[in-house]
């Protein structure tokens, strides 16, 4: 398995995707930090920035795991995973770690940020930090998100694209309440919305059922994307 | 070293392999030869683990690869029809993430060294894939199957898309791995099997149709035994004459030609070589052979007659009798052993 994350985590600065992403995120990232914060006066919220950095992950992370299943299946490597002495979650873990270690440490390095904030003025570190805890557990679901679409399909745009789609579901599922009526669905469409649970931390309020979900959410991700390998393997 | 039990796998309605059982010795090189779509590759992939079977049961070394796959896993080197390469590893990092991923406990350098010295690709391990030809990415495969010194090592048609001289260098190279290794190799050229395999197993729409040794199917393709033989003489006192010598078990008229000249089929009895004496028979009378020429049956005879048989009469599973037509139309019948002959 250790050997699959670190061959994983490789491929991502052999190919120029690894640069993009981390390149694409610290820029995006930035801007938003200084609109949100030091540009922004009076009205300097961290809690906005975290939000709008939620909605970036829709384009930035399909960049990270995109290619994880799907190059394997077209190029047809597949086989030399499935047929060494690897567990199929050990695969899927290893893939998603490596993923993921390239999001929060580019993450935690696009936090460096926060230096400037300190130096201008005095935030709420409280705050500051349950956000970090939270957008890389965020950040977590998307990846594996992410991860289970690109072992359904064997093409990288398709993948992306799929992931894109379905981490915006997930994050703006809201939206879709003011269209509706039936209470019983809103409170589902909101229980489910990533955005929703993240609005507590915005205010500085260390939401444990929102972590929890978070993590969850990972889980069944993975676990799903077990269960294409295992249903593959069996149809 | 390997069993496969009542191997049944379906694609839905599709029966992809039905049923098929064989089992592979230690040491032994299995040709496992098929027309595309036959099953081969399935099985295969159901050995390796990369597939699950829908019943029956695949044993490597005892190990069960459906209960304990990564126990069994451990004992098997795959080269699929593609090599699984990663282009954009050097063939040396390439050949560490298997060391690593296999687990493998042997000394790194001295063992990767001697893969890449059996299957000679020392002088390119520092290049990268994407750049090699075809025949090194090959190589690469078949060394990434030797790593952690596999006890059964599977290809799926190691040679196709090489130019000849690479077929005989990777032909020689299963040779020699079948010295140390269980070898199952699937193709669907003939004289491969014929110059690399201790046995062949021939596979045809899921269903194993021939098991036998490489020189019994050998035998029947030995030339000696079927003759065409040109003679100037009166067609009923030579065909007397042939007919009483030792060995000859059959004659018959193929056609007349020019001259006086008629062809006669001559079989002889298994393992006897009637060329001279029917030379000398035939001088001593006078009558000139102005021909002769073996009518050998050879393994593409006996893979389309197998290959195209119709689906075995139930009653008649037990032994299979393919006919053939050689030589100008005459049919034969040929014993390809039993289906189940392993299991006896």
């Amino acid at each position: 398995m250790l050997a699959i994350y670190k061959r994983e985590l490789r491929s991502y600065f052999i190919s120029p995707i690894g640069y993009i992403f981390i390149a694409a995120f610290l820029c995006v990232s930035g801007i938003l930090f200084a609109s949100t914060t030091i540009q922004a006066g009076e009205a300097s919220n961290v809690g906005s920035y975290f939000s709008m950095l939620l909605i970036i992950f829709i384009i930035v992370l399909p960049l990270l795991t995109m290619k994880l299943f799907s190059d394997e299946r077209r190029l047809r490597t597949e086989a030399l995973l499935l047929s060494a002495p690897v567990s199929l979650m050990g695969m899927v873990m290893a893939k998603f770690l490596a993923a993921y270690t390239v999001f929060s440490g580019t993450f935690l390095i696009s936090c460096l940020d926060f230096i400037a904030l300190y130096t201008h003025g005095e935030p709420n570190t409280a705050i500051i930090l349950g956000n970090i805890i939270a957008i890389l557990l965020v950040g977590g679901a998307c990846i594996a998100i992410g991860v289970f679409v690109s072992s359904l399909t064997e093409n990288q745009l398709i993948a992306a694209i799929g992931t894109m789609l379905i981490i915006a579901l997930f994050v703006f599922t809201t939206v879709l309440n003011s269209y509706i009526d039936s209470y019983a669905v809103r409170a589902v469409l909101s229980w489910i919305s990533i955005l929703d649970r993240f609005y507590n931390f915005s205010y500085g309020y260390f939401d444990f059922n929102a972590i929890l979900y978070y993590i969850s959410l990972s889980f069944v991700f993975l676990f799903l994307t077990v269960r294409i390998y295992e249903k593959r393997r069996w149809s | 070293m390997i069993q496969i039990e009542n191997l049944v796998k379906k694609y839905g309605d599709k029966t992809a392999v039905g049923g098929i059982t064989f089992s592979v010795e230690e040491g032994e090189i299995v040709g496992f030869l098929g027309p595309n779509g036959a099953g081969k590759t399935t099985t295969m992939s159901i050995i390796t683990g990369c597939l699950s079977a829908t019943s029956g049961k695949a044993l490597i070394n005892g190990i069960d690869i459906l209960e304990n796959p990564i126990e069994a896993k451990k004992n098997i080197g795959y080269l699929p029809e593609l090599p699984p390469l990663y282009l954009e590893m050097t063939v040396k990092e390439y050949l560490n993430f298997v060391y690593d991923m296999r687990g493998c406990k042997l000394d790194r350098e001295k063992h990767l060294k001697e893969i890449c010295d059996t299957v000679k690709i020392t002088d390119v391990v520092n290049r990268v894939i994407r750049n090699l030809s075809k025949g090194y990415r090959q190589r690469v495969g078949i060394a990434q199957a030797l790593i952690n010194n596999p006890k059964v090592i599977i290809f799926d048609e190691p040679t196709v898309g090489l130019d000849p001289k690479q077929i005989i260098e990777i032909r020689n190279l299963i040779k020699a791995l079948g010295k140390n290794h269980t070898v199952i190799l699937s193709t669907h050229i003939l004289p491969e099997v014929q110059a690399v395999c201790d046995r062949i197993v021939i596979i045809n729409k899921g269903k194993i149709v021939a098991n036998e040794k490489t020189e019994n199917i050998s035998k029947i393709v030995d030339g000696n035994r079927r003759l065409n033989v040109k003679v100037c003489g009166p067609q009923k006192d030579v065909i007397a004459l042939i007919k009483s010598l030792p060995g000859v078990s059959y004659v018959d008229v193929l056609g007349s030609h020019d001259l006086d000249s008629t062809s006669y089929l001559v079989e002889s009895e298994p393992g006897i070589d009637i060329r001279k004496t029917l030379f000398n028979a035939l001088a001593s009378r006078g009558w000139a052979i102005i021909g002769i020429e073996a009518l050998g049956i050879n393994l593409e005879d006996i893979f389309i007659a197998v290959v195209d048989s119709p689906e075995p009469d139930k009653k008649q599973k037990k032994t299979k009798k393919n006919k053939m037509t050689v030589g100008k139309g005459r049919k034969i019948e040929i014993n390809l052993g039993t289906e189940d002959s392993d299991n006896k």
